[in-house]
């Protein structure tokens, strides 16, 4: 190699010239004076811990990790790995009892959903809310998402054979949420690719992305799945198959933080790995067809998750919205909803929540729209608690549309 | 008494200067420092900043490397917030003879400084910037010295014992009785008045212009000027300093200092009238990057923040008028028996680490002159700041949980961080951001520590020393100066100078983001801010 023929640094941080347009980005920064703010934080700091990793700042855990200084960065810096990864480093305060709960939506969603109307029902109580506030500091003021007593798994499972049938085959990835929580999403995404000629397969028994573990300090056991998931995907990516997922946050993790942030190599799984809109998109592009409900009139508002901004991939939710008939579209600005996961649950960290989602909460009322469309599950939590609006993956969405 | 009297005048700001004038202070005596520029601008801030154990020195001039380890253990306990204890290796590459590492070892053994073989497999694990390929490694007790921080620290702590600083002010000449010095001429260079100090004594320790103010008394020092280049790398690669073990040469030794690191030098014999101009060339940054690659190939592709040379104040042995005997040792003249000038002292040669004995040297003469008999309290009085060992216990004892910043600051500061301690929102606000210099930090250098320019200011508290090299404090060190000093239009000018300052460096080396870092400062100032 020629001398300083390029230079490099990790995380590109010596990339950075202090332009501070991240910091103008970053949502936490203009609600939260006690964080630093993405430069401070990242390229700034990064060199102070270079020289000694009691240079490190607590503060870094008030960062979101929504990847916004990421996108806004022209120099190529990745600002929010360098924060998260200094964490990983040098953070060594054990996780609470409340991130570990938080943390461990797989585990979690195993242990409630044999006793998922009771675990429902109280979760609504306010006393059980209160005393969560009082005793874990989970904010009173938060919705619990409810879970559902079938999981995703056992029906997909039951479907095998006439999933199987399907000239096409792809796998799906469906992550904690529609596992746990919200089977119809996954139903839903079957319904769209049935329609597509395209079946749908289990992965061999994939666990939670880990992205809760990351920012809450159990890199290990994030690591741990990380492996798991890399070989599951890299087993159905072998066969063919592509994956396809519905969450951009499992996405993002799955294709990025695990090589970036825990040093789990994905090279071989990550072209296969895809958000199933992208997916759909790139089917109807090359000619195949949907045939939606002549009588589906719905106002829908969009708004693009930040990691699926970070991903780049909002442009096909927006296509597949757009293309379906008797659709009044409206893009919301660009703006965090401030819940960044596990994030918002925090009782510190709820106030900085809501006032970074304040905005998009307002425009949403402005537009007034029958459903607000969305890519994130945590996300849809934040806008139907905040706004009262319901929202719906743009996956769902199709489902309901098709005839 | 004439308020221009003193006992002692020291002449030069440097290090040697500094650490005289404390010395003399701690003695009682009266004392004034007059520098021309600002503390530490000349060979003082302009090397590498290494701690040496002596080990360089061992095979070659075991006096000096005596002297070295001596002083490293003594400013380790008397300096402790400017010195980085990070020991080095002395690596041997497969280009190099295995054999010198026997020879090296036993000389440092002899001269008393613990070097130790270690496995390259250790070395690669204590420093994982060494080149891979070593074949063999040295630890030894070398370190990093933060050249600007210590001198400030001597010069506060004579000021705290009664002595007088004037800076920016230059010595034109001296006023002479008969055969005795007794007083200097001297001129304000900010505003140009004139004045005269008289004191019994008076010491040159004005390095490699120590020659030329010689020259004013009609005295002279044989002094060869000696350039040696060196590169600032944009952050710390490596932990430890990084030394070839092999005879000494160019650019064989990286030091890591503060956020950055180190690799020098170069030597090469330039004329006095370049003294006050050197710039580095780009032969001198392609030999410094080459050999700095040898020891950490990291180097080849890490970003580089600046390029910088300094003078060494060679002097030529007394007996030898041909000057081919060049010391790098401590040299004290006494004029009055040399050369039959009274009141004249010089004192000049030495290192960076070996100031504090030089100080010693020099008071030591002083006092003889003034029949005043007292001990040296220099190696054992820690300076300001240096009160506790550790910036972790510094700042830990001043915050209850300090932000990055207040770590900076403690790590900077030592104990005196206390003092920045206002519960201020303002004083945290930052000035530098790259470096972490808060508000607080900046107004404790312009009240305290003399800084009347954004120069004299990153000196103290490393503004403008980051990666982004002024691009954002400059112009908000600019207001704090503005408000102290009252004059804005003053320190607008001041900011141009400073840019230039800083550009002058990145030039030699002006290529990839710290061009394109440049160019972006260049935008701000001039279209932005409309200088």
């Amino acid at each position: 190699m020629k001398l300083q023929e390029y230079t490099e640094s990790k995380y590109n941080f010596e990339e950075c010239m202090k332009c501070t347009i991240c910091t103008a980005y970053c949502p936490v920064l203009q609600v939260n004076p006690l964080y630093p703010g993405p430069k401070q934080a990242g390229p700034d700091g990064e060199r102070l811990r270079l020289k000694d990793p009691f240079f490190f700042n607590y503060a870094l855990k008030y960062c979101l990790n929504c990847k916004r200084c990421e996108v806004a960065c022209p120099s190529g810096v990745k600002v929010a790995d360098l924060i998260q990864s200094a964490r990983i480093r040098y953070d060594h305060s054990k996780p609470k009892l409340r991130d570990r709960i938080l943390a461990s939506t797989d585990f979690m969603g195993s242990l409630a959903r044999p006793f998922a109307p009771m675990v429902n029902g109280v979760t609504k109580m306010g006393v059980t809310k209160a005393v969560l506030d009082g005793t874990m500091k989970i904010d009173k003021n938060r919705t619990f998402p409810k879970y559902s007593g079938r999981s995703f798994e056992a029906w997909l499972k039951r479907q095998a054979p006439a999933q199987a049938a399907f000239p096409e085959q792809v796998a799906y990835y469906h992550g904690c949420y529609v596992n746990y929580n919200y089977p119809q999403l996954g139903k839903d995404l079957v319904k769209v690719l049935n329609a597509l000629g395209v079946g749908v397969q289990l992965l061999d028994k994939e666990k939670c992305c880990g992205i809760a573990m990351i920012t809450n300090g159990m890199s290990q056991q994030a690591t741990r799945h990380a492996r798991h998931n890399v070989a599951v995907i890299g087993a159905a990516a072998a066969k063919g198959l592509k994956v396809v997922t519905t969450s951009s946050t499992c996405t993002l993790t799955l294709r990025d933080e695990y090589p970036g942030l825990l040093g789990v190599e994905n090279q071989v799984v990550r072209d296969s790995l895809l958000m199933a809109t992208r997916f759909i998109y790139e089917k109807l592009e090359k000619g195949a067809q949907l045939r939606f409900r002549p009588d589906f009139h719905k106002r829908i508002a969009y708004h693009t998750p930040c990691h699926l901004e970070k991903l780049g991939w909002g442009i096909f939710s927006e296509k597949l919205l757009r293309m379906i008939p008797g659709v009044e579209f409206t893009m919301l600005d660009s703006n965090c909803c401030g819940i960044a996961g596990t994030y918002g649950f925090k009782k510190e960290n709820y106030a900085a929540s809501q006032a970074i989602g304040a905005p998009l909460f307002e425009q949403i009322r402005n537009v007034n729209p029958d459903v607000v469309a969305c890519d994130c599950e945590t996300c849809k939590w934040q806008i139907e608690m905040s706004t009262q609006y319901p929202v719906a993956n743009p996956i769902s969405i199709l489902a309901e549309a098709l005839e | 008494m004439d308020k221009n009297e003193y006992d002692v005048i020291i002449v030069g700001g440097g290090i040697t200067g500094a650490g005289t004038q404390r010395d003399c202070a701690m003695r009682g005596l009266r004392t004034l420092l007059i520098e021309r520029s600002d503390i530490a601008t000349g060979a003082t801030g302009r090397n590498h900043g290494l701690l040496h154990s002596g080990a360089r020195y061992a095979v070659n001039d075991p006096e000096s490397a005596e002297e070295c380890i001596r002083e490293n253990r003594i400013l380790r306990s008397i300096a402790a917030h400017c010195i980085d204890e990070t020991d080095g290796l002395f690596i041997t590459l497969p280009e190099d003879d295995l054999a010198y590492q026997k020879t090296f070892v036993e000389a440092c053994r002899k001269a008393g400084i613990d070097a130790e073989i270690i496995d390259p497999d250790l070395a690669r694990r204590l420093e994982p910037a060494v080149n891979p390929d070593l074949i063999g490694a040295v630890r030894v007790p070398d370190g990093g010295v933060d050249p600007f921080r210590l001198c400030a620290a001597n010069m506060l702590d004579a000021k705290l014992h009664g002595g007088q600083v004037r800076l920016h002010t230059e010595v034109t000449g001296f006023i002479r009785h008969g055969d005795t010095v007794v007083g200097v001429r001297t001129r304000n260079l900010t505003t140009g008045v004139a004045e005269d100090f008289y004191a019994p004594v008076i010491v040159n320790a004005g390095g490699i212009w120590g020659h030329g103010i010689a020259e004013l008394a009609g005295v002279h020092v044989g002094m060869y000027p000696a350039k040696g280049a060196l590169l600032v790398f944009a952050h710390r690669v490596n932990n430890m300093v990084i030394n070839r073990c092999r005879k000494p040469a160019n650019a064989d030794i990286l030091v890591p200092g503060d956020t950055v690191c180190i690799i020098g030098t170069t030597s090469t014999r330039i004329p006095f009238e370049e003294c006050d101009t050197v710039a580095v060339t780009p032969e001198e940054v392609t030999l410094l990057i080459t050999e700095g690659a040898k020891m950490a190939p990291v180097l080849s592709s890490t970003r580089i923040l600046r390029a910088y040379a300094g003078v060494r104040p060679l002097v030529s042995a007394d007996d030898d008028p041909t000057g081919r005997n060049i010391s790098r040792g401590i040299v004290c003249l006494d004029h009055e028996t040399r050369d039959g000038l009274k009141g004249l002292i010089t004192i000049t040669g030495g290192k960076l680490m070996t100031y504090r004995l030089m100080a010693e040297i020099a008071t030591d003469a002083v006092c003889r002159k003034l029949h005043i008999d007292k001990a040296c309290e220099t190696a054992t009085t820690p300076l300001p700041g240096s009160e506790e060992r550790s910036y972790e216990a510094v700042a830990r004892k001043i915050w209850e949980a300090p932000s990055m910043a207040q770590k900076a600051a403690a790590a900077r500061m030592g104990t005196s961080a206390a003092r920045i301690q206002t519960g201020d929102h303002l004083d945290e606000a930052l000035i530098c951001e790259c470096e972490e210099v808060s508000v607080g930090e900046v107004n404790d250098a312009i009240e305290r520590l003399d800084a009347t320019t954004l120069t004299d200011l990153r000196r103290r508290t490393r503004i403008g020393m980051g990666t982004c090299q002024g691009e954002f404090c400059a112009c908000r060190a600019a207001g704090l100066l503005a408000k102290a000093s009252g004059c804005v239009e003053r320190e607008r000018n001041g900011i141009a100078d400073f840019m230039q300052e800083r550009w002058k460096g990145n030039f030699p080396i002006g290529w990839g983001d710290t061009l394109r870092e440049a160019e972006y400062t260049q935008w701000v100032y001039k279209h932005v801010l409309g200088l």
